[in-house]
């Protein structure tokens, strides 16, 4: 040991997340809970439908986290967290960040409509869909959040999901909140600085975080920083932010945009994929990737 | 400092001792993870370079900062490699672990 130099921390170094978790061995729902809270900071309530952080956190009497959540049902975690807020509001505390923590599930298909009607309300809320492209806590079912492409156990190999993902942010920029921002584990200081800024934004505020699943995913625990890095260098989950549902703002530039033949190539629900899927595949991204940067650009 | 932290197994006598509302009242901490290991990262400090890489993503909160040094919590690590993976001069090796 040379240098008493200091340890470099680009995050603060308090945890409100504990050791002693249920999560698999490299799971990045995981981390997306660690930087939020670290974000967030104690003044937090949860509210967490059915979803894999509902058993992450631990069976009662216990938790893995050092703020309260309410554990609610699986297709209620906005209006849910619009409830908690209320009521605390009625009780003097204006101060505690109410947050919706729900899986991709519990936000594209069964909470849409929940979630919906509290954007329409602009209730005063933070919505957190951590995004593992598929119903991983009941044993990895295709959802709308899904990619083309993928093997799960109800699109098995032979009929792999041969529909795009739902695009939830153009859903959610269509009710003109003030804010929506997609991020990425990846990229843990744009995950942390964009959740300290919809901390101090009033209304809905929805935040879209990819978060990889090698249970899921057939991908090794040690790659799932990677994955989380390489989905936004090749353009498949870009990283940006979306005011009032009209103002985009790209946050990861990309100097050379990469292909996603290596992104897919390192996961297991991918590979029985041909050279012509994947050729259309990135067809596919390079014209969504087109849409979004006439969107940045158009303002 | 997570180390003051309380991390003991709850044990409810009777059912008086139930709380009417489904509480947690204990943290996971008691769940030592450390056992679901068969790969373990080792840290060669002499080839650190204190970037707090190997911190930052742990899901498991199993990396500390110790006088300015990581240290591997091996109570809670899973072994599930990442921290080795993304350590930008290699110094972390995941090697087998003796049971
Ligand atoms: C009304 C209702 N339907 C179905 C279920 C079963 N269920 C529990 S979790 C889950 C999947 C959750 O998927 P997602 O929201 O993507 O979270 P993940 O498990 O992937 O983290 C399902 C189908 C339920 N709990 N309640
Ligand atoms: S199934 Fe996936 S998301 Fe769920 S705990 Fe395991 S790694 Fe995490
Ligand atoms: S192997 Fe995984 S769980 Fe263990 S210290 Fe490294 S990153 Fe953390
Ligand atoms: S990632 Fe590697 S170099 Fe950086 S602090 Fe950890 S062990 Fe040291
Ligand atoms: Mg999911």
């Amino acid at each position: 040991m040379k240098k008493e130099k200091k340890m470099k921390l680009s995050l603060p170094e308090e945890e409100l997340m504990n050791s002693g978790h249920l999560a698999c061995q490299g799971c990045g729902a995981t981390l997306a809970m660690r930087y939020v809270l670290k974000a967030l900071g104690q003044k937090v309530a949860l509210c967490i439908p059915a979803c894999c952080w509902s058993v992450i956190d631990g069976p009662f009497p216990y938790s893995s986290l050092d703020v309260p959540i309410f554990h609610c049902a699986f297709e209620t975690a906005a209006v849910s967290a619009s409830g908690v807020k209320a009521g605390l509001e009625m009780v003097g505390d204006t101060e505690t960040t109410v947050v919706a923590w729900a899986g991709d599930g519990g936000t594209f298909d069964i909470g849409i409509q929940a979630l919906s009607g509290v954007a329409e309300r602009n209730d005063d809320i933070i919505y957190v869909c951590y995004d593992n492209e598929a119903y991983m806590n009941t044993g990895i079912q295709r959802s709308s959040a899904t990619p083309y492409g993928a093997w799960t156990t109800t699109t098995p190999v032979k009929h792999f999901k041969d529909r795009p993902k739902k695009d939830m942010e153009a859903i959610m920029a269509a009710h003109r909140i003030p804010y929506i921002a997609t991020a990425s584990i990846g990229y843990p200081e744009d995950l942390f600085r964009k959740t300290k800024k919809a901390k101090e934004i009033k209304g809905t505020r929805f935040l879209h975080i990819y978060a990889p699943c090698p249970t899921g995913w057939k991908s090794r625990p040690e790659d799932t920083i990677k994955l989380a890095r390489m989905v936004v260098q090749n353009a498949t989950f870009p990283l940006y932010e979306i005011e009032w549902g009209e103002k985009y703002t790209l946050n990861i530039k990309l100097k050379e945009k990469k292909p996603i033949a290596d992104y897919l190539k390192i996961q297991g629900r991918f590979r029985h994929l041909t050279e012509k899927e994947i050729a259309s595949m990135q067809e596919e991204v390079d014209k969504k990737w087109q849409r979004l940067l006439s969107l940045v650009n158009s303002k | 400092m997570k180390k003051n932290k309380q991390a003991q197994k709850i044990v409810f006598k009777s059912e008086k001792d139930v709380p009417l509302m489904p509480m947690s009242i204990g943290t996971m901490l008691h769940n030592k993870t450390g056992v679901w290991r068969n790969i373990k990262p080792v840290i060669d400090l002499d080839n650190c370079i204190q970037c707090g890489i190997c911190w930052k993503f742990c899901p498991d909160v199993s990396i500390f900062v110790e006088d300015e040094w990581p240290v591997v919590d091996y109570v809670y690590c899973k072994g599930c490699g990442i921290c080795a993976e993304e350590c930008p001069t290699k110094c972390i090796a995941m090697v087998e672990e003796e049971k």
